[in-house]
């Protein structure tokens, strides 16, 4: 098998016991690799319904196809486990030389099953696999942790992935952190943690063999040429922060825990504005010949030497949704969650939720004392200092923070409960996760889209924001045909989170973005890879596949149609001010999506995978696990 | 090839523009090995914390200090092109070479543990293929009187502003 190595790893924590597990041609067929892969891998391990934190939960590292060849972007691994944030599937990527290494150390993938009862660094070493003691580890930030193990094995070619003090703490939104890259927002961290699982590496010292070596190196050499023309040129100079103005223009940035669209100050956190007054240099992922990443500082003020990359999700969940201008901030707040392995999105949108809180009287200054503050913060919006204090107590679960580190789901269920108010009404969570930077209020497909994805409220997962914006349908509007537009989307973005490729090179193919530009060639990347024989249709049924085993885990785990809902605030509060002011997405509405978008993908009116699909896909046992 | 008139060429990385993807290890690897390997790449990236990046392969030092260090007088040094040649049946992988570099520009390869260094793809006529492929130019195949000479021409660009643009030849 070219590509491929044909065998994952497992781990058992709890008896220290690991074994190898041989898969044939056709399983990989079926799930290619990365969130697919993951997912698979998961639905096989673990026990349903089972608890996210207990040993039953598997951890499933699933490696991508390219990974290890120069493939551009291709150096991404998926990584899945149940979600203590949603309790439905966690899936998520990372683009890192861990791929790398676990590609050269000869694993598809891995799969740690157990707990142990003492913090444990997972050494594998090609395929030898060490428990050793993690006390060394503890309590350090995620790059520390990197530096402590390259210094222990005096080898920079051992990578890491790590969790940080936030995962340790098993702050519900934690991640798991490589090269400072992070495997973010479903609350992996927490579920490392729950198994006493400080960080895994891996070595690999075998070299990477594909079946067509000469067509794979003439398609890469054209791929990373054409990546540094026009169709990048967005994502190299400014970064994805450069959305920024743009969702500001439409009235899409969410402002002030999603209250308006516009903001104010809006040049002042600009990816323009970033470039010009903070960034110091652009760097790259593995096998990335983009390199998107905008590394920012901070030079003066009290957050003076504070410094991280700085992307679109994470700029607007610290800055305009938490009505701060200033972005030393915004670029504290990030630098923050990256070093204790936080997911920056959904620390924003809960520190907005406590902000609204504070500001309807909900919580109080003295809820929020702490250490630093002992009487307490006034926590209005803008205030940058006391967010990055909240931040600092959900990470260190200090007072409120013990309850904010749950997420805003729980946390508003919390607080209501005792206080007696309606603060669930501004926790913007789909399923428990917190939403992106894009207001579905304006965007009707894209509602939608967030409404029925398998990991909650995630932009990563459906692009259906793209339609809506680009004006290719009426974005304040409905008809029949959105709920096709939002199934396409999302198998679309599926096919490239399963092989997995980022995003951004989507459009370096042929110049267009869409399957018929993109798919061709990636069938021929495949081929060139694999010895297979994959064509367009092939690529198409990726994505598909991908989805239906994330969507029958759900269901396996529960899901009903009433999980597939939006925030209150977007079915009842409208925006007043800005582009998209004035709308939202009513029930009716929101019940008319849902039914058009089930009837799109081949479902039942209830959302259910129907056997016949299941079975055309290739998935009659899941079919069967399911009971249709 | 145009000889130098300081030293001979070598394969230099612009930390400022390196990005750390390690494309040049891939491309590496394969062309020596006909796999992908960074075990086996000539040229490696360092990756001193998040934002201090760069590649690094052989120098081609005048009196090489690798060349000397030898025991086994395995390693000689091209007189025209500077390129250290090692020979593999007088290396027995002691590693002394590796000490005497100050650049850490030589490694040894993890199968047959023998040193192994950059030879600047001196069979290919396209040259060194790490270059060829840097995305962002960051890799060059140049010596240090045209680096200099490039310094200088730079300077200029950079300080003076010249008040005077070429006016329209209409």
């Amino acid at each position: 098998m070219f590509g491929y190595c044909g065998k994952i790893l497992h781990i058992d924590l709890t008896n220290r016991k690991h074994w190898t597990e041989e898969k044939p041609e056709e399983w990989y067929k079926l799930w290619i690799g990365g969130v697919s892969m993951a997912t698979r891998l998961c639905w096989e391990n673990i026990t349903p319904k089972c608890d996210p934190y207990s040993p039953e939960n598997p951890i499933c590292f699933a490696n991508g196809i390219f990974s290890g060849t120069p493939v551009p972007v291709g150096g991404k691994f998926g990584l899945a486990s149940k979600s203590p944030l949603t309790g439905f599937i966690g899936d998520s990527l990372s683009g890192s030389w861990f791929s790398v290494a676990m590609k050269r150390a000869l694993w598809d993938g891995i799969v740690i099953h157990g707990s142990s009862d003492k913090w444990i660094h997972l050494f594998i070493d090609d395929d030898r696999v060490e428990f050793l003691d993690a006390t060394y580890l503890l309590g350090k930030g995620t790059y520390e942790t990197e530096e402590a193990i390259r210094e222990k094995f005096g080898d920079d070619q051992v990578r890491s992935c790590t969790i940080g003090p936030c995962g340790e703490n098993m702050v519900r939104f934690s991640n798991v952190t490589n090269d400072g890259r992070q495997a973010g927002r479903t609350g992996h961290g927490a579920v490392w943690a729950s198994k006493k699982l400080k960080a895994v590496s891996v070595r690999g010292t075998n070299g990477v063999k594909v079946a067509d070596p000469d067509t794979l190196m003439q398609m890469s050499f054209d791929i990373t040429a054409a990546a540094q023309g026009e169709s990048t040129k967005k994502y190299r100079l400014y970064g994805t922060s450069t959305n920024m103005l743009n969702m500001n223009k439409h009235g899409l940035l969410p402002t002030r825990n999603y209250q308006e669209g516009t903001f104010e100050f809006a040049e002042m956190v600009s990816g323009e504005y970033l470039d010009e007054h903070h960034k110091v240099k652009v760097i790259a992922c593995a096998q990335c010949p983009i390199a998107c990443e905008q590394m920012s500082m901070v030079q003066t003020g009290p957050f003076a030497g504070a410094m991280t990359g700085v992307e679109y999700e994470s700029l607007q969940a610290n800055s305009s949704n938490l009505g701060i201008s200033d972005m030393r901030a915004c670029i504290q707040l990030l630098e923050l969650a990256d070093h204790a392995g936080m997911d920056s999105m959904s620390m924003g949108v809960t520190i907005s939720y406590a902000m609204e809180c504070y500001e309807k009287g909900v919580l109080k200054k003295e809820d929020f004392k702490c250490t630093q503050f002992p009487e307490g913060i006034e926590l209005n919006f803008g205030n940058g200092e006391g967010a990055v204090a909240l931040a600092k107590m959900i990470r260190d679960r200090e007072g409120i923070g013990n309850l904010l580190a749950e997420g805003t789901r729980i946390a508003s269920k919390a607080i209501d409960e005792e206080r007696g108010t309606e603060s669930y009404k501004w926790a913007m969570n789909i399923k428990g996760l917190e939403c992106p930077g894009y207001d579905a209020r304006g965007l009707k497909t894209f509602s939608v889209g967030l409404a029925v994805g398998t990991r909650g409220g995630c932009h990563n997962r459906s692009a259906a924001y793209d339609p809506d914006i680009q004006g290719e349908v009426n974005r304040f509007t409905i008809d029949e045909t959105r709920g096709k537009v939002a199934a396409d989307s999302e198998e679309y973005a599926a096919v490239y989170d399963t092989l997995p490729l980022c995003k951004f090179i989507r459009r370096c193919f042929t110049g267009k973005a869409d399957r018929a530009g993109a798919w061709p060639s990636i069938a021929k990347l495949i081929n060139a890879t694999t010895g297979w024989h994959y064509d367009y249709d092939d690529v198409d049924m990726i994505g598909i596949r991908a989805h239906t085993i994330k969507k029958a885990f759900n269901i396996r785990e529960g899901w009903t149609t009433e999980d597939d809902d939006l925030p209150w605030r977007w079915k009842h509060d409208p925006m007043t001010k800005g582009a998209s002011a004035g709308y939202i997405v009513t029930e009716e509405e929101l019940a008319y999506l849902k039914d058009i978008y089930y009837k799109a993908k081949g479902w039942t009116a209830d959302g259910m995978l129907p056997k016949e699909l299941l079975v055309k896909l290739g998935m009659p046992d899941v079919a069967e696990q399911i009971g249709v | 090839m145009v000889a130098s008139t300081s030293k001979y060429k070598y394969v230099v990385c612009d930390p400022n523009l390196c990005i750390g993807c390690q494309i040049c290890e891939y491309v590496c690897s394969y062309t020596k090995t006909g796999e992908y390997n960074s075990y086996r790449s000539r040229i490696r990236t360092v990756r001193a914390d998040e934002v201090l990046i760069t590649a690094i392969a052989c120098r081609t030092c005048e009196n090489a200090p690798c060349v000397i260090a030898c025991p086994r007088d395995a390693l000689t040094q091209d007189s025209v092109t500077g390129i250290i040649h090692i020979d593999s049946v007088k290396c027995d992988g002691c590693a002394w070479c590796v000490e005497a570099c100050d650049f850490g520009a030589i490694s040894i390869n993890p199968i047959n543990k023998l040193a192994e260094i950059c030879d600047q793809c001196e069979t290919l006529e396209e040259g060194p293929q790490c270059v060829k492929w840097c995305p962002k130019d960051a890799l060059e195949y140049t010596t240090p009187d045209q680096r200099a000479q490039k310094s200088r021409r730079e300077l200029i660009k950079d300080s003076i502003e010249f008040p005077i643009k070429a006016k329209d030849p209409k």
